[in-house]
């Protein structure tokens, strides 16, 4: 047996005997939760080392899919000197004590790789002090490895477990000495994931696996446009259907509670909920269209050098074009949904959410008690993709729950999932740019037209958009730069998408390159090389991207490449794409991924990570779009929004650039390059230039 | 009552007899390990196998499936350790999990019938079924790995 291969097992055994979220036990909901700690040393709210040398590692980062149970755990465990087989993760619930917990904007390896080391690394320092005391030496002369601390001169050696107790009485260490990268045990391997078992058998739990004693099922009547109403309801009709026992009214519906979710549905059909449809109850895809163009751009541009109207005027060559982007749901593969018990001492939820404090503020908020009142626990969640950093669902769960007088849990179909998502914002935008005689870039001018999440979230006005983000760091040299926004107000919920604006913004901007270096007569890699900086970290990916996928060799008939790069959330990325033409369908028969994000704390993480944001970006680029109509969107399930199937699955292969630097974030940056990559692609085989998603060839 | 065969055991439930084996599953017999996804069989997260073949479950009512055998991820194997199961740990298939049980009970169910699958066959067979995190190549891999390892 394996090192890997034990550890698994012992995790396993050790997680089903506690009842775990990782675990399938019957006893999973009572007993979960991070306050069931073990006695022990406990140095911070991360770690725990019981008597018998077991280590608890707390992790406050939501695991939808991206490895961060194991992440998380690798960080604390590598300092600490852990014995690998000997460690437990549990989820820890929302709390202070965890710092930030969100899970966004790819932040969780970044934001925990200082602190989550550091807490290992000291406890490891406490564990050795505590031994040497005991051996009476110099805790110099002693050192940790495998769960045990060693003294070499002597050979002796003490488990953790043996010296937690001591070492629970010794001060904390301020400032730890962080390992040597060279020295690495568990960073930078192929760490197996401590989810993958459970989830090989159907034992993890999510969200909507959640079952607590008494609990009903219930579904939410909600109205289709932003700002809707109910109007009426006939709750009798709903309790009239087998199974269905409560309907209540709730702020953003009604509900129907049954024994089971489909009860509840059908009791939904019966209820025959009708709607004020409010003030954005006309709003359509062309409305929202004429808004975009409508918009004033911002007083002042985020980016202005140099004359961009002087350079354009005395160019040799201009170009102009608009790129226009689609609406897009999230559509992750678990359809939101939320469990919660509220009584006389509080409330209780458990939810796959990638924003627990935020959710426990704002349950404790809607139901008017203090949040040290409101529990939250999280699960694993069936993919997140951003929607689920937003609390819509747990504040209405609880105000359900609340109303009825019942734990309850909600779940929304799938169409309640797409029609009430936070869409990923439509977008326009006019670019316009000059090449000198010689094919130089002399001026960029780039106008981003999207409707702005933090305004809409803030409600000012005048906060910053954050419609730029993946368009105001530009990274070519030009000789006049202007980067500018145009902010509409448009009646439709707006939220994160993965690798968010920068989803939107480097479509035009690798589109638009491509564009300017086939005007300008140059190879596409070599035009974009040229522009940047040497000691650019996209140079680095750009010529590793160009290796492996062998641009510049020919390709069969009727394959062509194309290349786009883009940086993001502290990473950078390069793809080619290659792609030909299948009874008319576009089909990508090959993605060669460079990526440069500092330290790869686990490479086969990374790997999936650029898998999943090409496959997650390449539906979207493909079929991906929410039209709306009288204020609701328009698609409600599968069939009307298609993702990727395993059919069209391109193969894909990661080549990640060494590095020792403090790690980037993986989560996102793979996406921003896909659809521009393949349109490149499409324009190298066609010659037609693709300016809208998703792509429509005729 | 009807009584359901899962996994090789009878379990009454109290349900209408239109309700969808999907739903007494979760919610009537607390058998989570079938997803659902989409309800109208688009997605195959909720793919169970009836006799064998795999089936969407939310697509067949427990009347249609009484006195047949239904088997769940739950069942595929009582540790784990299913060919397809092995496969699927060793080429690290799941990112967020949750098709996987469909994934998982679907390509046992293609392996049974054709242990040496072809890339055409696994495309044929498991299509449907959708993940939104991009798993399909390992998913493709670890079928192969399967099915070379005897994947019955």
């Amino acid at each position: 047996m394996t090192g890997t291969e034990m550890g698994r097992r012992t995790f396993l055994e050790i997680a089903g005997a506690a009842g775990l979220w990782l675990a399938a036990s019957p006893l999973r909901v009572a007993a979960a939760g991070p306050e069931a700690a073990a006695a022990g040393f406990q140095p911070s709210a991360w770690l725990n080392v019981d008597p018998k040398g077991l280590v608890t590692i707390w992790v406050g980062k939501s695991e939808m899919g991206q490895g961060s149970y194991t992440g998380m755990a690798v960080l604390v465990a590598e300092e600490l000197e852990a014995d690998w087989k000997a460690i437990r993760v549990v989820q820890a619930d929302a709390n202070a004590r965890y710092g930030r917990m969100s899970t966004g904007g790819s932040s969780s390896v970044r934001g925990s790789w200082e602190p989550l080391r550091k807490a290992g690394a000291a406890a490891r320092e406490m564990l050795v002090s505590a031994a040497a005391a005991r051996w009476g030496v110099d805790p110099a002369s002693c050192s940790a490895a495998k769960g045990e601390v060693l003294h070499a001169a002597s050979g002796r050696r003490l488990g953790f477990g043996e010296v937690a107790l001591d070492a629970a009485s010794l001060p904390v260490p301020e400032k730890p000495v962080l390992k040597d990268p060279r020295d690495f045990t568990l960073i930078g391997k192929a760490v197996p994931r401590l989810d993958t078992p459970p989830k090989s058998r159907g034992a993890a739990v999510f969200g909507i696996d959640v079952r607590v004693p008494g609990m009903l099922h219930a579904v939410v009547a909600r109205p289709p446009a932003l700002e809707g109403k109910v109007a009426r309801f006939d709750a009798a009709k709903a309790l009239a259907v087998p199974g269905v026992r409560k309907v209540v009214e709730v702020p953003s519906g009604v509900a129907v509670l049954a024994d089971t979710t489909w009860a509840a549905l059908r009791g939904r059909e019966a209820l025959g909920a009708v709607f004020d449809a409010g003030p954005n109850g006309a709003l359509d895809s062309a409305a929202i269209a004429r808004l975009l163009v409508s918009a004033p751009l911002e007083p002042a541009p985020a980016r202005n050098e140099g004359d961009v109207e002087a350079a354009l005027s005395s160019a040799a060559r201009k170009l102009s074009a608009t790129y226009t982007l689609p609406f897009l749901a999230h559509a992750a593969m678990e359809p939101l949904n939320c469990t919660a018990r509220v009584d006389g001492n509080g409330a209780e939820l458990w939810a796959a959410t990638q924003s627990p404090q935020r959710a426990r503020t704002e349950v404790a908020t809607a139901l008017g008690i203090s949040e040290d009142k409101v529990t939250v626990h999280v699960t694993y969640m069936g993919g997140g993709f951003g929607r689920r950093l937003y609390p819509d669902f747990p504040v209405e769960a609880a105000l359900v729950a609340k109303a009825a007088g019942v734990p309850v849990q909600v779940t929304w179909s799938r169409g309640d999932d797409f029609r009430g998502d936070l869409f990923r914002p439509c977008g326009r935008n006019e670019l316009r740019a000059g090449l000198d005689a010689r094919g130089n870039l002399v001026a960029w001018h780039h106008v981003v037209r999207s409707p702005s999440l933090s305004r809409q979230s803030s409600g000012n006005r005048s906060a910053p958009p954050g419609t730029l983000e993946g368009a105001v760091g530009f990274p070519y040299r030009a000789g006049a730069v202007r980067i500018e926004a145009a902010v509409p107000t448009v009646g439709v919920r707006i939220g994160a998408w993965r690798s968010v604006y920068s989803s939107q913004n480097a479509f035009p901007e690798e589109s638009f390159i491509d564009e300017l270096a086939h005007a300008a007569g140059k190879d596409p890699l070599a035009f974009r090389r040229s522009l940047l900086p040497a000691d650019h970290p996209l140079q680095a990916v750009l010529s590793l991207a160009a290796e492996k996928s062998g641009w510049g060799k020919k390709l069969p008939k009727g394959v062509a490449r194309g290349i786009a790069c883009h940086s993001c959330f502290g990473s950078h990325v390069a793809e080619v794409a290659e792609v030909s033409l299948v009874k008319g369908a576009i089909r990508v028969r090959r993605v060669v991924v460079a990526v440069s994000c500092g330290t790869a704390l686990n490479p086969d993480s990374v790997a999936q990570q650029m898998e999943g944001s090409v496959v997650y970006g390449l539906s979207a680029a493909l079929r991906g779009e929410i039209t709306f109509a009288k204020g609701g969107a328009e698609q409600a399930n599968f069939p009307d929004q298609d993702p990727l199937h395993i059919s069209e699955m391109p193969r894909v292969e990661t080549h990640i650039v060494p590095s020792t630097a403090a790690p980037g974030g993986i989560g996102e940056p793979g996406l921003p390059p896909i659809a521009p990559a393949v349109a490149n692609a499409l324009f190298a085989l066609t010659g037609k230039r693709l300016r809208s998603l998703p792509f429509k060839l005729s | 009552m009807i009584t359901l065969m899962v996994n090789g055991t009878p379990r009454p439930v109290d349900l209408s007899p239109d309700t969808p084996l999907l739903w007494a599953l979760r919610d009537a017999l607390s058998l989570t390990g079938t997803k659902f996804g989409c309800g109208i069989g688009s997605c195959g997260s909720c793919t169970v196998l009836l006799d064998g073949a795999p089936v969407r479950s939310c697509q067949v009512t427990v009347a249609e499936v009484k006195g047949r055998k239904v088997t769940t991820i739950e069942g595929l194997s009582p540790d784990g350790s299913h060919p397809v199961q092995r496969a699927w740990i060793a080429d690290e298939v799941p990112q967020c999990g949750y098709c996987q049980p469909g994934q998982i009970v679907a390509a046992a169910a293609l392996l049974a019938r054709k242990p040496r699958p072809t890339d055409a066959d696994i495309d044929d067979a498991m299509d449907g079924i959708l993940c939104r995190c991009g798993t399909y190549d390992r998913i493709r891999r670890a079928i192969h790995r399967a099915a070379k390892e005897g994947g019955r």
